[in-house]
């Protein structure tokens, strides 16, 4: 213990007398571990804030019935042509109405699952905007209001308007930001669509939404799902999606497998229609990781510069220690808690400096038309980018002390001594 | 009394750089307690280099060294380090005080490595040590605030911080004048007589040789005259 403190203090003097070397080496520990974290949490928040665009507002599985022709003919199920080449050609698909069966019945089954943390279900419509003699081409999303506002924020994209007036008012619509602009339209207007039967509808808007994606802000629109269904001149239970949001995302494609068998309709997870967004995160991840690792290497090259020089500097001292009974292993460990103590010192400082950049960066506003909820600069304070920069900061600069901290251990007090 | 705490067995050393050449022929010699023995011999006769085998700082050589009885081959180098700690003291041509340090913690060091005493008492002996070679006002300042003199003499108070066996000396006079190397001399001989510390001095100084206990004669890696 005492021998411990004594190496302690002995790293601490040779520290102290040279400061400047010191504060510079502990100064490229603290700017690199700073701007690790902060690239870190502002990538990620970058990050989760374009996932978000889309996890948000996509189910993690969607159940839906498409409509293509039977993987089976009849000719396939005789057992008399089984062994035979049947040639069919032109094979079309059956009228088959778009709805989910049993909806109710797959619904409850649902919501028992514990692996679902939610469900919502939908109608998804083609329909003509009438403006005049113009017919614009869009879609109604028939929506249960309270639980799309619960599993997909809904209320954060109508940016006019009161969302719940969609489930009170009768007859009402949300429009599309850009839908709305080209029809003219504004709140308590009443428009006119075309459903893809051939009838025309007066619905009342009520609000404007805005997703930040122009493709879905130009052509879509939201109603109830009882106003959808008498739009359609269907039953109450005619629905033709059920959105499924769960606990666990990465569940996903194994239970949309699941679901497929189960209620035998189809079913998408997340990743499989949304892969590219997966591959742009991990990959921008990635970038940060390597910047910042770089970084924090450079600063250990520091670190073992100055400690070298130092060793060369204080070859009289290393031999005196020697020679008056500190073993190798001693002049060892004074070397490596130089490095040490410039490690954490520097990475504790970077902490704190790197917390107060991504403050800053969280405090810089950033306006979107595109991102109505976006009002600054998305920072991730992910307490787990500070574990990685401390431990890579000890790592780093042990290894950066372990190579002069062994040649300090390896002189030979002889020669040092005689050569004078 | 005439108790034998250093004993060189048949000790022979080769340099191999750039070619062989022997430069200690079987040296065999005893230092008792309390004895003040000089090494003489022209430069290049090995009487430094005995030196350094013997301070177990060299380990290439042949033939047998015994400190306080127990042989020094085969030792590991963190046991050499812990008898060279508690075992000898060294005083070298050069002070090699550390400039980070304070005069009396410099005095400390060894004492602090060997961890017998507190800290406290460590100070005291330290603070003891230097009043016995006259330089405890000088305790609190920095090495590079006192005089060459007295450098030197800090070097001798941290050679007997931890009471050693033996105090090696290699050239200790060589960088002071006359006046300086006359007072460490004369500390040299007080400890021997006063103290009977035990001391190994190599030296050219013929005057310095004559004044001691016993002097040893080197040439040409043997000895001429014990």
């Amino acid at each position: 213990m005492m021998n411990f403190k004594l190496l302690v203090s002995i790293s601490g003097s040779l520290l102290v007398a040279r400061l400047k070397q010191t504060i510079v080496a502990g100064v490229g520990v603290t700017f690199s571990i700073a701007m690790f974290i902060t690239l870190l949490s502002f990538m990620s928040g970058l990050n989760d804030l374009l996932d978000g665009l889309i996890i948000n507002r996509t189910a993690h599985i969607r159940l839906y019935n498409e409509i293509r022709p039977s993987n089976l003919q009849p000719i396939d199920l005789s057992e008399t042509y089984k062994s035979h080449h049947n040639f069919i050609s032109s094979v079309k698909p059956k009228k088959e109405r778009l709805q989910i069966y049993n909806n109710d019945a797959i619904m409850n089954f649902l919501k028992s699952d514990l692996r679902v943390s939610g469900i919502a279900p939908k109608i998804i419509t083609q329909v003509f905007f009438n403006i005049g003699a113009i017919d614009l081409t869009g879609a109604i999303n028939g929506i249960d209001v309270e639980a799309e506002n619960k599993l997909f924020l809904f209320q954060d994209y109508v940016t006019d308007g009161n969302y719940i007036d969609l489930k009170n008012t009768p007859n009402s619509i949300i429009l599309g930001k850009g839908l709305a602009e080209k029809m003219l339209a504004n709140i308590g207007d009443m428009i006119q669509v075309t459903t893809s039967r051939g009838e025309r509808v007066k619905l009342k808007v009520v609000g404007f939404f805005q997703s930040g994606l122009q493709d879905i802000d130009n052509a879509q629109s939201y109603a109830s799902i009882s106003t959808t269904q008498k739009l359609l001149g269907e039953s109450g239970s005619y629905i033709t999606d059920i959105q499924i949001k769960l606990n666990d995302i990465n569940l996903a494609p194994s239970l949309a497998k699941e679901y497929q068998n189960l209620f035998d309709v189809d079913a998408i997870d997340i990743q499989t229609a949304n892969s590219q967004f997966e591959t742009g995160s991990t990959v921008r991840t990635l970038i940060s990781y390597s910047v910042g690792i770089t970084l924090l290497i450079v600063a250990g090259f520091g670190i073992y510069n100055i400690l070298n020089m130092m060793i060369y500097e204080k070859m009289d001292s290393i031999a005196i220690l020697k020679a008056t009974g500190f073993s190798g292993k001693d002049v060892n460990r004074i070397f490596i808690g130089i490095a040490l103590t410039i490690g954490i010192l520097g990475g504790a400082l970077g902490l704190l400096l790197g917390l107060g950049m991504s403050w800053s960066i969280d405090q810089i506003p950033f306006n979107t038309s595109a991102l109505p909820t976006i009002k600054t600069y998305p920072i991730n304070y992910n307490p787990r980018f500070y574990m990685i920069g401390v431990v890579f900061s000890i790592v780093t600069t042990y290894f950066a002390g372990y190579f002069p901290a062994r040649k300090a251990s390896k002189v030979d007090p002889v020669i040092i001594i005689r050569g004078k | 009394m005439s108790q034998i705490i250093l004993e060189a067995k048949a000790v022979s050393k080769y340099f191999h750089d750039p070619i062989t050449v022997q430069v200690l022929n079987d040296i065999n010699f005893t230092i008792n307690r309390g004895d003040f023995v000089s090494v003489i011999g022209k430069s290049g006769c090995g009487k430094s280099t005995l030196l350094y085998i013997l301070s177990t700082m060299d380990t290439d050589y042949e033939g047998e060294i015994l400190i306080d009885g127990l042989s020094m081959k085969n030792k590991k180098e963190a046991d050499l380090a812990r008898v060279r700690n508690e075992k000898i003291g060294f005083v070298f041509q050069f002070h090699y005080l550390l400039n980070e340090f304070s005069v009396l913690k410099n005095v400390m060091l060894p004492g602090l490595k060997l961890g017998k005493y507190s800290e406290q008492e460590i100070e005291h002996r330290a603070y003891e040590k230097l009043k016995i070679l006259g330089i405890e006002s000088e305790a609190l300042k920095k090495p590079n605030q006192v005089s060459g003199g007295q450098k030197q003499r800090i070097a001798i108070a941290r050679a007997l911080i931890n009471d050693p066996l033996i105090i090696m000396g290699d050239e200790p006079t060589g960088n002071l004048d006359k006046k300086n190397g006359e007072i460490v001399f004369n500390i040299f001989k007080e400890l021997a007589e006063l103290y009977n510390q035990s001391l190994l001095i190599v030296t050219h100084d013929q005057e310095f040789a004559q004044n001691t206990h016993r002097i040893i004669e080197m040439e040409d890696g043997r000895i001429i005259s014990l």
